[in-house]
């Protein structure tokens, strides 16, 4: 382990506590958690205006437009065009007056219009074409069931992939009514669809628990790099501490209340 | 008892975390120094082929040559090949990539920006050269100079014809169906629940006294998921208005909170109720994903609304919302075309749109022949998709190739 000044120390300290003030939200509500909450969202705001300083307006209008040189001599920039989007920025300020509010509609007008352009190709290209020309499957009829039913290269899984696309398409008919052989074939779908989520929930969850072992590590190598300052361990035995006052305090609040409810 | 438990749990996790002990990996010894042996020198590659990288916007060069006598054959010491590009053809060269044994080609990308040190300037002569390499560095064979070859954009894109043909359609269809449907043609949907549930939830809302908190999501203004819910947020909204409930909209992306204000205010004009409106109804958070989940959340259990109404593009924390507001007691509704996302919207909520749902939502919603129509149209659409899938598997399937190939679309 490498050495740690007192201050890596105690960094880590509080990140430990602000992992048990968020965990502490499984009790309930509390002031550790809303202190937690409202210190997180405060930083993140804080650190996504630098973000999007550096990341966005910097290179992609003030260096364009100067070349890399940060001073105001924009009109006589090699690429004066790029003032448009700065003006359209700017336009979104005027949300802050009631009267002028008006004019921040062009630029959110210009941005969906943008986004809708953009949108609707990509959305057809992935979600229709891709789709559409991977299923249809040269089947290996020879190789039926491959080294097992789960074999994606087996007949049996392309045919699978095939019935499922098709008959989950069904279940998304909204202009006619599901009855009759159209409700068996979407029932079908909706099925496959219902199978495909079991999966996919399963899979997720066990990534969440690895989130979850991940910080449990934080703390266990926090400890590992303690044990050299006591001074931090008083800190984390003043937390536990109070964790326990809060505890004895609703053990005692139960008490009162099932005392209370019996007489 | 259970928030006894769970405050027990917590105790004994915190005293627990400092008596662990670290796990300390032992390094595993290397399994010995390998055998150095001089090796001959291998063939180079030869026929270096340049052009341009088709349908892209520039800034890329495709280069595709015979692999080396000795790479899988001969002498068999090729482990694979270096890319090496110049502005001149005696350089200096510089390594742009490494591709693997049995490679016969690579497309060079560089970066469109400037500022980037990949920077690949269009229009300009480029050499390369390729290195064969053996598992001695000093042991390689280089190939002859190819070029001069030039970057360049494409205006248009052959590879997604498909595309615009699929849109051409869709546009057509879309339009035909809007002109019926203002013609007074009756378009008939069938009822789903979720869809249903709104205006249940709404007026529970309005019983209870309680306000509605509706979370759009994580996705960005031009997101399909957002564009959908702002339409139901502006019927949810006019109700709300109606009814003269509350209504709570945190928003993850300032742009979308902008779009939502807008949304709503014209809502509450419509219901005719423009006082009603409040500015912070519509609010911004922050954009850092669960720094957002945990403001919602102090949110959903402070303010205790009635419904919470999820409809949008959603990531991890769907389930960390939902399960929040099952926790809180609300009715919640959800709606996405996450894929990922549905199945937790779908254990913890009690309406879950799925996917496709979420768009046809606004057009139930609204009633309006614009959105009608879109949706009959998006019909006929999976109806020709399912028909195309079909003939086209039955074709493959007797040996006709060309039908699939029709509409292959490239990136």
């Amino acid at each position: 382990m490498d050495a740690f000044s007192i201050g890596t120390y105690l960094w880590t300290t509080f990140g430990a506590f602000l992992t048990l003030c968020i965990f502490s939200f499984l009790y309930r509500d509390n002031p550790f958690y809303k202190f937690a909450e409202h210190l997180v969202v405060g930083v993140s705001a804080g650190y996504f205006v630098i973000i999007l300083w550096h990341n966005g307006l910097q290179p992609n209008l003030f260096n364009r437009l100067n070349d890399g040189d940060f001073y105001l001599l924009w009109l006589n920039s090699a690429r004066p065009w790029y003032l448009i989007p700065g003006i359209l920025g700017v336009m979104m300020w005027t949300r802050f007056s009631r009267k002028k509010s008006w004019i921040s509609r062009y630029p959110i007008a210009m941005y969906m219009g943008i986004a809708a352009g953009i949108a609707v190709p990509l959305e057809m290209k992935n979600r229709v074409n891709v789709q559409l020309y991977s299923a249809m499957k040269n089947v290996e009829w020879n190789n039926f069931f491959g080294t097992g039913i789960l074999d994606s290269g087996s007949a049996v899984a392309q045919l699978i992939i095939l019935i499922g696309t098709l008959s989950a398409l069904f279940y998304f008919f909204f202009s006619k009514e599901h009855s009759g052989l159209f409700k068996g074939v979407a029932r079908f779908g909706i099925w496959i669809l219902m199978i495909g989520f079991g999966a996919s929930f399963g899979y997720t969850v066990m990534g969440r628990i690895s989130l979850f072992v991940q910080r449990i590590q934080y703390v266990g190598n926090w400890t590992e790099t303690s044990w050299a300052h006591p001074s931090v361990l008083v800190i984390w035995f003043l937390i536990v501490g109070v964790f326990a006052l809060l505890l004895l305090l609703e053990f005692i609040k139960f008490l009162t209340k099932r005392r209370t409810a019996a007489s | 008892m259970k928030r006894q438990f769970l405050l027990l749990l917590l105790l004994c996790f915190a005293v627990a975390a400092p008596l662990a002990t670290a796990q300390t990996a032992e390094d595993s010894p290397l399994s010995g120094e390998a055998a150095v042996a001089v090796s001959p020198a291998p063939g180079p590659v030869s026929n270096i082929q340049l052009k341009d990288t088709d349908n892209d916007h520039g800034h890329s060069v495709t280069l595709s040559w015979e692999i080396s006598p000795d790479d899988g054959a001969g002498l068999n010491n090729v482990i694979g090949y270096e890319i090496h590009r110049a502005l001149s053809p005696e350089g200096p060269f510089v390594k742009r990539a490494g591709v693997p044994a049995g490679s016969h080609s690579h497309v060079d990308v560089g970066s469109k920006e400037e500022s980037s040190p990949d920077y690949m300037k269009d229009y300009i002569d480029y050499y390369y050269k390729i290195r064969t390499i053996t598992a001695d560095s000093a042991v390689n064979a280089e190939s002859t100079v190819a070029g001069p070859i030039q970057s360049y954009g494409q205006w248009f894109n052959t590879g997604r014809v498909p595309v615009l043909i699929f849109v051409a359609c869709f546009l057509a269809l879309t339009l035909y169906f809007i002109n019926r449907a203002k013609g007074g043609a009756d378009l008939y949907v069938r009822p789903l629940a979720g869809i249903g549930a709104v205006d249940e939830a709404i007026g529970r809302a309005t019983e209870m006294g309680k306000p509605i908190l509706y979370v759009l999501g994580l996705g960005t203004a031009a997101d399909i998921a957002t564009i959908a819910s702002y339409t139901i947020l502006g019927r949810v909204a006019k109700k709300v208005a109606e009814y003269q409930t509350g209504l709570i909209v945190p928003c993850y992306d300032p742009i979308v909170m902008t779009v939502a204000q807008e949304t709503v205010k014209a809502s509450y004009a419509d219901a005719g109720r423009p006082d009603s409106y409040k500015e912070d109804m519509v609010y911004f958070v922050t954009q850092s994903q669960f720094a957002y989940v945990a403001a919602v959340n102090g949110t959903m259990l402070r303010d205790l609304p009635a419904t919470n109404i999820y409809m949008g593009k959603f990531y991890a924390e769907s389930l960390i919302l939902a399960e929040t507001g099952a926790l809180a007691g609300s009715i919640q509704i959800a709606g996405t075309d996450e894929i990922a996302q549905i199945p937790f919207f779908v254990v913890a909520c009690d309406y879950t749109l799925i996917g496709e749902e979420l768009y046809a939502a606004s057009a139930y919603l609204g009633r309006e022949p614009l959105l009608l129509g879109s949706l009959k149209a998006q019909d006929y659409a999976k109806a020709g998709v399912i028909l195309i899938a079909l003939v086209g598997f039955i074709l493959l399937n007797f040996g006709v190739d060309g039908f699939k190939e029709f509409f292959f679309v490239s990136n």
